[in-house]
């Protein structure tokens, strides 16, 4: 098979060959490895970069991060940082009772000090869009994190693509990343369209709907980039985070366009670039049902916990959390819940007051890393309850529980009983 | 029977196949000892230690370079990765395995029809230079 030939510039060389530096070198290494995987014919300049590479994989993480500060490599770029290991701000929150959890605590510590010393802000948010200074239409960047990339791409119209960890950092240190995929006008077309109208204006607004479409359309889209039809105009960007972390991971989406909505996206048209689909699809909410019931390992009998805020919450998120507790009765003294956020949003929630309602009313506020990639919740809570399709994809195999997907509504109202409330009319067949 | 292939990462193997019928999040789908952990995934259970993994393409978290390299730095990794469509989210794990541990792991390409004739459970050699690459049996 025939290769495209990388071409560098003048001053790409020169940091290859080490005049930056051996950690500009090293890091230029990686960058131009995957470039040439890649099949790009060039690299681009970016203008920000979000590292994931700070969650504790084991030794090589630390490994990696330690040999880039020993080579003396820092950003160039501005770099924001993905969750880390450890829950910087309420260090008691992850267990360190065995020695895989001393290790994880101890080392996923050294592993976000490291990326300190690199540069990086300590934003420890898998949300980095939610935060001031985000990137605009057309530029671009190198963002790792799946739902992070395709809330980019999709909703901001910045350009990232599918970067795995370590390329992250290298490129926030070269400044420099592959032109290739998602970086390219071509590689953002849409492909798979799916007809959403039959699913109701009334259906469409609730939140339930936008976890569970991401679910099922990543499924059939796979890697290729969905174009959503019917969805009301004034969807907001929380739904479109639940939709696009739920498609990347079921499937690989790392864009999607919403007609109508996102950025290049104003009429199907355009989103297709005036070219056919390869296929279209009509979703039901017998469809949507059916991918509740696929995503839940159990659905009805005993409550021990309840997860909210994969992706973290955003601030309107922990605001109608708060809502929602503020009157009525308690949550049931068997149930822990917890809410993952951004410590900057936390930070907004703590001088609003909304943290203090809803710290008073039981809920464990989790910043700085997220209850599914690190041990936090306690070895007997083994029944939880997630409005997340990310956690509740991701949480039985990392961290072997048992799982049901439900609205915040249902959420709370399972953790005031202290078993599963499901209100499954939500799913009959209404008028478009 | 030979097929050709293109090289995302450089290195020769030796191993017995196992194909997956569905993409791989490595991040979340396996573990530190190589096993399939996603309950979704149809080879659930399966160890992919020392084998010539045929897959699609991977999917899902990014987080999934890190879990290769680590993989391939323990000795629980595949020894050889053949895919149908390019990953560079499983290609950077190798390239980073490669520079920190000197350990090569090589990652292939083969068009899609080829890649469905190379079969499953049989001793394979694969070998992937910058001057070609290819899976023989």
């Amino acid at each position: 098979m025939s290769r495209t030939q990388l071409v560098l510039t003048a001053d790409e060389g020169r940091m290859l060959h080490g005049a930056d530096g051996d950690g500009v070198a090293l890091a230029m290494r990686v960058v131009v490895g995957l470039s040439r995987a890649a099949g790009a014919s060039r690299l681009v300049e970016v203008t920000s970069a979000h590292v994931d590479s700070c969650l504790y994989h084991g030794k090589v993480s630390l490994d990696f991060a330690t040999r880039l500060v020993e080579l003396g490599a820092s950003v160039r770029v501005p770099t924001t940082l993905n969750v880390g290991s450890v829950d910087l701000l309420h260090p008691g929150l992850v267990r360190t009772k065995t020695d895989a959890e001393r290790e994880v605590a101890l080392k996923g510590r050294q592993l976000m000090s490291a990326y300190l010393a690199l540069g990086c802000k300590a934003t420890w948010t898998c949300a980095p869009y939610q935060l001031a200074g985000r990137p605009a239409v057309g530029e671009h960047i190198a963002w790792a994190e799946s739902n992070a990339i395709v809330f980019a791409n999709s909703v901001l119209g910045a350009r990232t693509d599918r970067y795995g960890d370590f390329l992250d950092i290298c490129a926030a240190i070269t400044g420099r990343a592959p032109f290739s995929g998602l970086q390219t006008d071509e590689a953002r077309r849409g492909t798979v369209v799916f007809d959403c109208g039959l699913l109701g204006r009334d259906f469409l607004r609730t939140e339930l709907a936008y976890p569970l479409l991401g679910h099922y359309v990543g499924s059939v889209a796979g890697t290729e980039n969905p174009v959503l039809v019917g969805i009301p105009t004034d969807v907001s960007e929380d739904r479109l985070k639940a939709f696009g972390a739920a498609a990347a991971s079921s499937g690989g989406v790392a864009m999607f366009h919403v007609v109508g909505v996102t950025p290049e996206a104003a009429t199907l048209e355009l989103a297709l670039q005036g070219r056919p689909p390869h296929s279209t699809n009509e979703v039901s909410r017998e469809v949507l049902r059916a991918t509740r019931a696929e995503l839940s390992t159990f659905s009805s009998g005993r409550l021990d916990a309840v997860s909210v805020g994969t992706p973290h919450a955003s601030y309107a998120e922990c605001e109608l959390l708060a809502d929602l507790l503020r009157e009525g009765p308690p949550l049931h003294r068997d149930v822990a819940f917890y809410l993952s956020t951004g410590r900057a949003t936390m930070a907004q929630a703590e001088q609003s007051g909304v943290l203090r309602i809803l710290e008073s009313a039981g809920v464990t506020v989790v910043v700085d890393t997220c209850t599914y990639v690190t041990s936090i919740l306690a070895p007997g809570l083994k029944n939880v309850m997630t409005n997340s399709a990310k956690w509740a994809h991701y949480a039985p195999g990392n961290i072997n529980v048992d799982v049901v997907v439900g609205s915040i509504h249902e959420c709370v109202a399972s953790a005031r009983l202290g078993h599963i409330a499901l209100d499954n009319s939500l799913f009959v067949e209404g008028p478009p | 029977m030979m097929v050709q292939a293109e090289a995302l990462t450089n290195g020769a193997a030796v191993g017995s196949t196992i194909r997956l019928t569905e993409p791989l999040s490595f991040w979340g789908g396996t573990d530190d000892s190589g096993r399939i952990v996603d309950p979704h995934h149809p080879q659930y259970g399966a160890v992919l230690v020392g084998r010539v993994l045929l897959l699609e393409s991977g999917r899902g978290s990014s987080s999934s370079s890190s879990v290769l390299a680590e993989q391939i730095r323990s000795g629980a990794a595949p020894a050889a990765i053949v895919l149908a469509r390019a990953d560079g989210i499983l290609v950077l794990g190798a390239i980073v395995a490669a520079e920190l541990y000197g350990i090569a792991v090589p990652i292939l390409v083969v068009e899609p029809q080829r890649h469905a004739d190379i079969p499953g459970d049989l001793v394979v050699r694969v070998r992937a230079s910058s001057s070609g690459a290819t899976v023989t049996w």
